[in-house]
């Protein structure tokens, strides 16, 4: 190479050089490695296929009607209408576990990373939320419906007779956000254990308390984490069926309960995007496949929002770096 | 709070639970009697409460757990190793750029789309495809073969959990201290073998970790297993030969979620809250172990 031409070539990247030929390796390394080659192409393959087929069946069965009709009962095609309160729901089941999971997820996760006293206690909140992420969604369901039946928590759900229905979108929406706040939790403790120690101690040096600094510098700088853990909980949740099948009450569209307009609505039951797929399925009591294959393209487009959406948040929090 | 809340779940299901196990005692785990009848039974014995029913013997749904569970497990480690080692270490920028929000879609899909495509994809394939006229024919007179099976259930809880894997893997992989693979590369090995010998065996406990975590996902994994495994409960037996990976199924979760309407009997309630239990036991056994897992790595300042 003459010089001109390395002054021409753009300087290349200091990355360590890794890649250097695997042609001096043994033979086993060297099929190793074109497995693990073979492996991460597949799963890309996998995903692409995945993708690309639910669009397909998406774009062959989604009708703008479908969006703003009800489902109804029907034997074929035609007859089984749309799925706007599923959609609906959806959203409304969304809007409501993380109204309770991102609060409270922050609130543990300031106190397990910023105080922590008494620190037993710490660990053993630490231990459970790790236990939670753990739980199966349908124990937390069965829990909720064993919870919400009790007669004191009654007002939430439908009541006939002095039995408790306990399934409503109360009910449904706080379990769901259990299900959502580990994943808060933990990503919000990971933003925020991110903070380097100066910058808290600079807020103590020019005279802020405690719980000033937290509010007014710790949170604003880990709110990329924040992001990050509410985008993740609420793919969890829009995408968690079981606890919809039982607390939600699977029916086809919104049964309000009571006369009070939102309200009633919120106590009654309904169906969410997953367990419309879940019942059209052909496994399923509705049996309509192409129903089924339109709202599962409408959901995996929800997921794919949200995966930018974390992409995003992800990047903000990386150009956000401290440098130390 | 939650941990208020987390131990009444532990009190309320264990209680709700417990007519079923008192009434069997340790033959609740035994084999005996077709699962379907005995729930059939029990279901219909609620409208009566002094003659209610409670024989129930779970293994079928526990041994099609074990082997749902098991076989994904093992499928979905060996390719997250690979996959985890591939991308901490040997893939280039842009496959490492793309494999990213590959592995994060895959873990964000939801099982009941999962389920979907099982059922119409997967399902009619393995029924047309691959399961020989012989082989329905040699298991005709005990069960029917068609499509829904374990094969089905495994291939596609083993996608579900290995991005779970990866993600872990990748954190335990890439906590490694730098100094010791160098240590490793300066002695002339070559890459890797260094990642293997080195590597992996530093993050052990995160690979234990991390299986054992997307073994209690799949455990508790009931919509998408009640959609592909068959929901029948029997129990396949391996001495069927290459049938039994054709042979339906039906784990514990997804036999929850299929009889969820007949939790207004009240024998019914107690023997699937008894379900719950298990699953519940499981899970957080799971979970321990996989914190007890991560501790030495704490202990050298490697945090995952």
């Amino acid at each position: 190479m003459t010089g001109a031409e390395a002054l021409a070539a753009p300087a290349p990247p200091t990355a360590p050089r890794r890649n250097e030929s695997s042609a001096s390796w043994r033979l086993i390394d060297r099929l190793g490695l074109a497995f693990a080659w073979f492996l991460g192409v597949i799963f890309c393959l996998i995903t692409a296929a995945l993708v690309l087929y639910l669009f397909v069946q998406g774009i062959r069965y989604l009708r703008p009607s479908l969006l703003v009709t009800n489902p109804t009962a029907g034997y074929n095609e035609s007859q089984t209408g749309g799925f706007f309160d599923p959609l609906l729901d959806t959203v409304v089941i969304a809007v409501m576990s993380m109204a309770i999971a991102i609060p409270i997820g922050i609130a543990i996760a300031v106190w397990l990373s910023e105080f922590g006293r008494p620190s037993a206690l710490a660990r053993v909140v630490e231990s459970t939320i790790e236990m939670l992420a753990g739980t199966p969604s349908i124990l937390l369901a069965l829990f909720g419906t064993l919870l919400f039946e009790a007669p004191w928590l009654g007002f939430l759900s439908r009541t006939s007779g002095g039995v408790v229905y306990g399934r409503s979108f109360f009910a449904a929406a706080a379990m769901l956000s259990l299900l959502a706040l580990p994943l808060v939790v933990t990503s919000v403790r990971e933003g925020l254990q991110a903070i380097p120690s100066h910058v808290r101690e600079a807020s103590y040096a020019v005279g802020k308390t405690k719980s000033a600094t937290t509010r007014r510098v710790l949170l604003p700088a880990a709110r990329p984490a924040v992001l990050t853990g509410s985008m993740l909980g609420l793919g969890r949740v829009i995408g968690d069926t079981a606890i919809v099948v039982l607390l939600l009450g699977n029916t086809l569209t919104n049964v309000p309960s009571g006369s009070v307009p939102i309200l009633s609505m919120l106590r009654g039951t309904g169906s969410t995007l997953t367990s419309y797929i879940f019942y059209n399925a052909p496994t399923g009591d509705g049996d309509q496949p192409g129903k089924a294959y339109a709202a599962a393209f409408v959901l995996l487009l929800m997921v794919l929002a949200l995966n930018l959406g974390v992409d995003r948040a992800g990047r903000r929090g990386r150009d956000l770096r401290w440098s130390s | 709070m939650v941990v208020g809340l987390v131990l009444a779940m532990f009190v309320f299901v264990l209680h709700e639970a417990w007519p079923s196990f008192a009434h069997n005692g340790l033959h609740w785990f035994g084999a005996g009697g077709n699962v379907d009848n005995q729930i059939d039974a029990i279901y219909t014995s609620g409208d009566n409460a002094a003659r209610a029913v409670y024989t129930f013997h779970a293994w079928p749904l526990i041994w099609s757990t074990i082997l749902i569970v098991g076989g994904a497990a093992l499928i979905a480690f060996v390719c997250s190793l690979f996959v985890a080692v591939f991308i901490v270490e040997f893939a280039p920028e842009w496959m490492r750029a793309m494999l990213q929000p590959v592995v994060r879609l895959l873990a964000m899909v939801p099982s009941v789309v999962y389920g979907l495509l099982g059922v119409l994809v997967l399902v009619p394939f393995i029924n047309n495809d691959l399961i020989s006229a012989h082989s329905k024919a040699s298991v005709s007179p005990i069960i029917t073969l068609d499509g829904y099976s374990l094969l089905a259930a495994v291939v596609i809880l083993a996608v579900m959990i290995a991005p779970l894997m990866i993600a872990i893997f990748v954190n335990g992989l890439r906590a490694v201290p730098r100094g010791w693979l160098e240590g490793s590369l300066a002695l002339g090995i070559n890459p890797w073998r260094t990642m293997w010998k080195v590597g992996v065996r530093t993050a052990r406990p995160a690979l234990f970790a991390g299986t054992v975590i997307a073994n209690a996902r799949g455990v508790g994994e009931a919509v998408m297993l009640s959609m592909v495994s068959g929901s029948v409960g029997f129990a396949p037996n391996p001495a069927d030969g290459l049938a039994f990976i054709y042979e339906p199924s039906r784990p514990i979760a997804a036999t929850i979620i299929d009889n969820v309407d007949q939790l207004t009997s009240p024998p019914m309630r107690h023997t699937l809250y008894a379900l719950g239990a298990v699953l519940l036991f499981s899970a957080a056994m799971l979970s321990f172990a996989g914190w007890l897992a991560k501790q030495p790595l704490r202990r050298y300042g490697v945090l995952a």
